[in-house]
């Protein structure tokens, strides 16, 4: 039985909502899907390459990177447990059953679209975000994309990477794996191999992209599991700012979700990514289930002057292992990372970023705050390193842990590489409870307990937040409100 | 005579522990608006655990008495209930919080009393200008406004702070609770100021201090001596000088 098509009609497991902090987003939608059985093989790769209509440079590309990815290992190197995955028990390819192109949202099944409303992202035309575009991808496909026609007339170009590989082939031969290689680890070579869709942006010369771009992505299905791929470029002198959400539904099992992000830079061009990760992350009391995120994410500063920044929240998942990095190529180039990592009931964490200097006078900032309640386990793992060109190179680095509860731990893996004697790198670090003492400074002042806690640890993770577009600094700190409700007494 | 804005009658208080320590030994107490009372003793007498207790603190537990404010118990409320009804304590030692705005601390508190007291909440302009008011009193440079609470503040900027954060909760009754200490002269001046620009009819205060010297400038109605916690003595004014000249041990004897 290989390759089949297979029906599944995913049933209504709409869990009830016991109380704020439960996860609001633990419900799947009933859509007929379409899906390949479960299982690893060449033929299921040239099966998913023929389904999609590709060319043959990327079954190649896919072809090569399976055949690494079987000579690869499991990395074993993270703080982290979880029992062995077996990668024949997912199924590779899950998407709604629909007509294979479409002409306008009237289209998309009204199940996903109530489906995004709900989630807060609404698609359709008349109550669409204004000032975001947003491409919603549900399991392996992605299945609506806002505001194309109005960023085409500025020459950029928001699409699923689908539509990319089809409309603008030579730009994904270009930069497809040019900054993540397809051996590039254990997860990023499997999603190489197997990616479905995602989302592409390309930004021409001389343009700062007119609104945020966004993708929001949502897994249903119980065994499939997500293989996106994003690849944003932005030319000279241009800038993007993008944004990615993510939710699943609440399953015993684990799903994997394995990406890859690749974000180039040419001179004075830049690129601002921010994430706010909230896959489901288990069941609190026992860590049944949950969203393995395993997933790569670098950024290539090509050319002189120019600039990425990182910025994550990631809040979900029960494991989460994801380190988006630049490297520093360009003269005078900057790479950023603002991160804020929460875990709590049976949560595991283990991220970070690389920072790798290549050119002259580039600099690099790492902020990273890492909250653990209950059981959760958080490291940050962070590696700096300055090429031997690399002369008034810069970095300075901060890692503040917080724990709420005694269960909890937190633990930093700074690694630090320099063959450059000019350059100067600095870094800071510190772990800290919330004290009784600040509880009640601010309870005395008429602030209940819950608010109180939330201002301490939105205080604790302002640097980063403020990064994060404004709409989304908000959500941002109302998730992590509302995330860790039960862990604080 | 006026209802009682505070009765604190024979009350026993302490630490909660393990193991549970006594500190106040039957206490007695009655503030009506419009008077400023003062708390005076030595160290250890049990000053500051009178002022955690009222306010609410988790480490302190009530072993007998009770404690009315405005005609209730506050036994039993929760700290921030009992701050939202008008009391209010200023910090001996005001507690950082970093990364939170002071402006936006102030104004969530400052909504939170006025809610309570079926009052409108002031939108962030509103407040602002109600904010800056209050900081050209105390003479507060704007800066304070975008720090986080307390960050990195001097001990006398934390005080001024205190009084401001008692300025916008415009309290009942404030408990302040060795708000001289570490202050200087200067300092002194502009905090006495500022707790005498909030004096009314209809609220009260209460000072807990080592020194006279505080006394000068914010003049008490009544002045207790707390040792062994019990109120050994109460009296005027005059009392608070007797102490600066005596000390406290003639009182035992």
């Amino acid at each position: 039985m290989e390759n089949k098509e297979n029906e599944t009609t995913a049933t209504e497991t709409l869990t009830e909502t016991y109380g704020a902090s439960e996860y609001k987003y633990g419900f799947t939608t009933p859509v007929e899907m379409e899906a390949f059985t479960r299982g690893l093989s060449e033929d299921t790769i040239r099966a998913l390459s023929e389904k999609k209509e590709e060319p043959p440079f990327l079954l190649d590309f896919r072809l090569k990177a399976y055949r690494k990815w079987l000579t690869m290992k499991e990395p074993e190197w993270a703080h982290v447990n979880y029992p062995p995955i077996d990668y024949q028990n997912i199924a590779y390819f899950v998407k709604p059953k629909q007509k294979p192109q479409l002409a306008g949202l009237d289209e998309v099944d009204p199940e996903i679209l109530k489906t995004f409303e709900r989630l807060g992202i609404p698609l359709d035309e008349q109550k669409k975000l204004a000032n975001v575009a947003v491409d919603a991808v549900f399991d392996s496909v992605s299945v609506a994309t806002t505001h194309k026609k109005k960023l085409l007339e500025h020459g950029v170009i928001f699409c699923s990477i689908s539509e990319a590989v089809r409309e603008y082939p030579e730009l994904i031969e270009e930069y497809l794996g040019s900054v993540v290689p397809i051996g590039d680890n254990f997860y990023a070579a499997l999603n190489s191999a197997v990616f479905t869709d995602g989302s592409f942006v390309f930004i021409p010369p001389g343009t700062r992209c007119p609104m945020e771009l966004s993708t929001y992505f949502r897994i249903n299905t119980e065994e499939s599991g997500q293989f996106e791929r994003t690849l944003i470029v932005c030319s000279e002198d241009s800038y993007v700012s993008y944004l990615e959400g993510c939710t699943a539904p609440k399953f015993d099992t684990n799903q994997l979700h394995a990406a890859v992000v690749e974000l180039v830079t040419l001179d004075n061009a830049e690129i601002k990514y921010s994430t706010v990760q909230n896959w489901y992350s288990g069941d609190p009391e026992t860590g049944k289930g949950g969203i393995y995120n395993f997933v790569t994410k670098r950024g290539l500063c090509k050319g002189r002057n120019s600039k990425i920044s990182w910025t994550q929240v990631e809040t979900g998942s029960s494991i989460t292992w994801k380190y988006p990095s630049c490297v520093l190529q360009g003269d005078g180039s900057i790479g950023e990372f603002y991160s804020v990592a929460l875990v709590n009931g049976h949560m595991q964490a283990d991220t970070g970023t690389k920072m790798i200097h290549l050119g002259r006078d580039t600099k690099s900032r790492i902020i990273s705050k890492g909250i653990s309640a209950d059981h959760g386990s958080n490291a940050y793992r962070g590696l700096v390193r300055i090429g031997k060109n690399a002369a008034g190179a810069r970095n300075f680095s901060q890692c503040d842990s917080m724990l709420v509860g005694a269960q909890s731990s937190a633990h930093t893996f700074p690694y630090l590489e320099a063959a450059n004697d000019e350059a100067v790198i600095e870094h800071e670090a510190s772990t800290s409870k919330i004290s009784e003492d600040q509880l009640f400074y601010l309870e005395s002042r008429g602030i209940s307990r819950e608010e109180s806690v939330s201002m301490i640890l939105n205080g604790f993770c302002r640097e980063v937040f403020q990064q994060l577009p404004m709409e989304f600094a908000v959500e941002a700190q109302k998730l992590l409100t509302l995330k860790l409700e039960n862990s604080v007494g | 005579m006026t209802t009682p804005l505070l009765q604190i009658t024979n009350l026993r208080a302490g630490l909660a522990g393990p193991p549970p320590v006594e500190i106040l030994k039957g206490i007695s107490l009655t503030i009506h608006p419009g008077e400023v009372h003062a708390i005076m003793g030595p160290n250890g007498s049990g000053k500051s655990t009178l002022s955690k207790v009222a306010a609410g603190h988790p480490d302190y537990t009530v072993t007998g008495g009770d404690v009315v404010f405005m005609g209730e118990s506050l036994l039993g409320m929760e700290p921030d209930a009992r701050a939202r009804k008008g009391l209010f304590l200023g910090f001996q030692y005001p507690v950082e919080i970093p990364g939170v705005s002071n402006a936006e601390f102030l104004r969530i508190a400052g909504n939170a009393r006025r809610r309570e007291r079926g009052e409108e909440e002031l939108d962030p302009f509103d407040f602002q200008e109600l904010l800056d008011q209050h900081m050209k009193n105390l003479d507060m440079d704007a800066r304070f406004k975008e720090r986080g609470v307390n960050e990195g503040f001097s001990g006398g900027e934390k005080k001024r702070n205190e009084i401001l954060q008692m300025a916008v909760l415009d309290p009942a009754l404030a408990i302040l609770d060795e708000t001289d200490s570490g202050l200087d002269v200067d300092a002194l001046k502009i905090v006495s100021k500022g707790i005498n620009a909030l004096r009314r009819p209809d609220n009260a205060v209460l000072l807990i201090t080592h020194y006279q010297r505080l006394l000068d400038y914010v003049q008490p109605d009544f002045v207790h001596i707390l040792m062994n916690g019990k109120i050994l003595k109460s009296g005027d004014k005059s009392l608070a000088l007797e102490v600066e000249t005596r000390g406290y041990d003639w009182l035992v004897a």
